[in-house]
């Protein structure tokens, strides 16, 4: 099954971009081809000058990233998370204890540093991923539906500190999300993608303008139509569901 | 702090925080104690063999590690679909080091309980030859611990589903453990079985074991640990060559 094809697409250094589409469109491939996890079988691939491809370990140190599903491991402490990702990045102690402690003071999580994280709500657990994907000062921040099952509240929060570290630290930062508020929100430009192909690319104001609608929920809609998509389940999604009625 | 050890200490922490798995695993090695190691134990002894509680202590040790050892292939399926081997797979790391860490730490849990049922084969009535053959042995058992743990991660990397991981457990963990001659002497068996408890490399394991522990080595326990390191260095290579395949 072809997940992505001809897709082609920039992201200029700095900028907040919204990658968007129906269920299944293509959003997590190219996000995972991006962060080295799958190959593409063909095309160019680069960050920051790299090629995900040839250059995986380089390219890697180069981003963070904060997947759809939690990454983190709950029978250990908030700090116990930050550390491992520190070592894994290979950054030293030092550097590790002081970025660890003013990334989770920044999201509001230095007073919960030594609870396990099995123990935290589904907005701190969003909010510690960003933080420990933040570690290592990377060039790129990939966010891939980061909002998703949080509270208006949670996503406020979330979204005004990403857009005050992207402006702060010069962070670029790649997103996808189903909230269409939230990329005309945070987003300086848009890509749509449907079918695993890209459909439209533009400000939020350049796609309504292009689709003649006043909300980017109207445009998407006109690029992509009002069918409901169905995604094939796969062994992990399965798994997930599994886990999600055993945690009830 | 290096990947391999940060990584290790990961495993250690999370087995030392969950007193309920440590009690619950516990269960079917006393349950062999109890129920076969005093059942068998007068028939046994009126063969001419001494004492089955002897005999058979260094099998349930053995059965404790392998078991133990291979849930860690379990441990790995689950961190796969529930994030944290995300998290490493895009760490600028190279996977063999994640691989070691991972399969270091399977193997210390596994020893850590190995050790618990080694201290209540002591309460049961189990005498060791001496203080040195206890230490001699740990080393065999930290071999046997290192080789399933690393055939648990090859499994583990091969598998999506946990479902999966039950057709292992009773087409090949029950095997490797009925087998290995845990239960039975090696000496007189039919032509076939002899043949069969050959190829199984825990009955190595458990010889040395034996060997060490109460001087009753079936094949010499030079010979034990020979056939020990081979199935290690190639269980590691075929756990370190599945995790670089893996793809989440």
């Amino acid at each position: 099954m072809t997940a992505v094809n001809d897709v082609t697409f920039e992201v200029r250094k700095g900028e907040t971009f919204a990658f968007l589409g129906p269920n299944g469109a293509g959003k997590t491939t190219t996000i995972k081809m991006l962060t080295t996890v799958l190959r593409p079988t063909s095309g160019t691939l680069e960050l920051d000058g790299l090629s995900p491809v040839t250059d995986s370990t380089e390219v890697r140190k180069r981003f963070g990233v904060v997947f759809q599903d939690p990454s983190l491991d709950s029978e250990l402490t908030a700090w116990e998370n930050i550390d491992i990702h520190g070592v894994l990045y290979h950054m030293p102690r030092r550097l590790r204890r002081e970025r660890g402690e003013t990334l989770l003071k920044l999201f509001e999580l230095w007073d919960r540093r030594n609870d396990l994280v099995k123990t935290f709500s589904g907005g701190m657990r969003r909010r510690l991923e960003i933080a420990r994907g933040l570690l290592h000062t990377p060039k790129v921040l990939f966010l891939d539906e980061p909002t998703q099952g949080l509270d208006p509240q949670s996503r406020n929060q979330m979204w005004t500190i990403v857009k005050n570290l992207n402006a702060s630290e010069g962070v670029t930062v790649f997103l996808t999300t189903h909230y269409m508020d939230e990329a005309d929100r945070v987003a300086n430009r848009i890509a749509i993608i449907d079918h695993g192909k890209i459909v439209a690319t533009g400000s939020s104001a350049e796609l309504k303008q292009q689709t003649g609608t006043d909300s980017l929920e109207a445009a998407f809609l006109k690029l992509t139509g009002t069918t409901i998509r169905d995604e094939t389940f796969s062994a992990e999604d399965r798994m997930r569901q599994v886990s999600r009625v055993w945690r009830r | 702090m290096n990947v391999v050890c940060i990584l290790w200490l990961r495993e250690v922490k999370k087995y030392l925080r969950s007193k309920a798995q440590i009690v619950a695993s516990l269960g079917t090695p006393l349950m062999y104690l109890a129920v076969l190691g005093f059942g068998l134990g007068p028939v046994f002894r009126r063969a001419g063999e001494g004492s089955y509680l002897q005999f058979m202590a260094p099998g349930v040790i053995g059965m404790t590690v392998l078991f133990t050892a291979m849930f860690s292939g379990i441990a790995m399926l689950w961190d796969r679909q529930f994030g944290f081997l995300k998290e490493t797979l895009v760490a600028p790391v190279p996977r063999v080091q994640i691989m070691m860490g991972r399969t270091l730490g399977g193997a210390t849990v596994a020893m850590l309980q190995g050790t618990i049922i080694f201290a209540v084969t002591l309460v049961a009535g189990f005498r060791p030859a001496s203080v040195v053959a206890v230490l001699a042995a740990f080393l065999i058992i930290a071999l046997i611990a290192v080789v399933f743990s690393a055939l648990a991660t090859a499994i583990g990397s091969s598998l999506k589903e946990m479902q999966g991981f039950q057709m292992v457990m009773n087409f090949l963990v029950m095997p490797l453990w009925f087998l290995s001659g845990a239960l039975y002497p090696l000496q007189g068996l039919p032509a076939a079985l002899a043949v069969l408890t050959r190829v199984d490399p825990l009955t190595y394991g458990i010889d040395g074991v034996r060997g060490t522990m109460i001087g009753a080595s079936h094949f010499g326990i030079p010979f034990d640990v020979g056939v020990l390191l081979a199935v290690g260095v190639l269980f590691v290579t075929a756990g370190a060559w599945r995790f670089s395949k893996i793809e989440v």
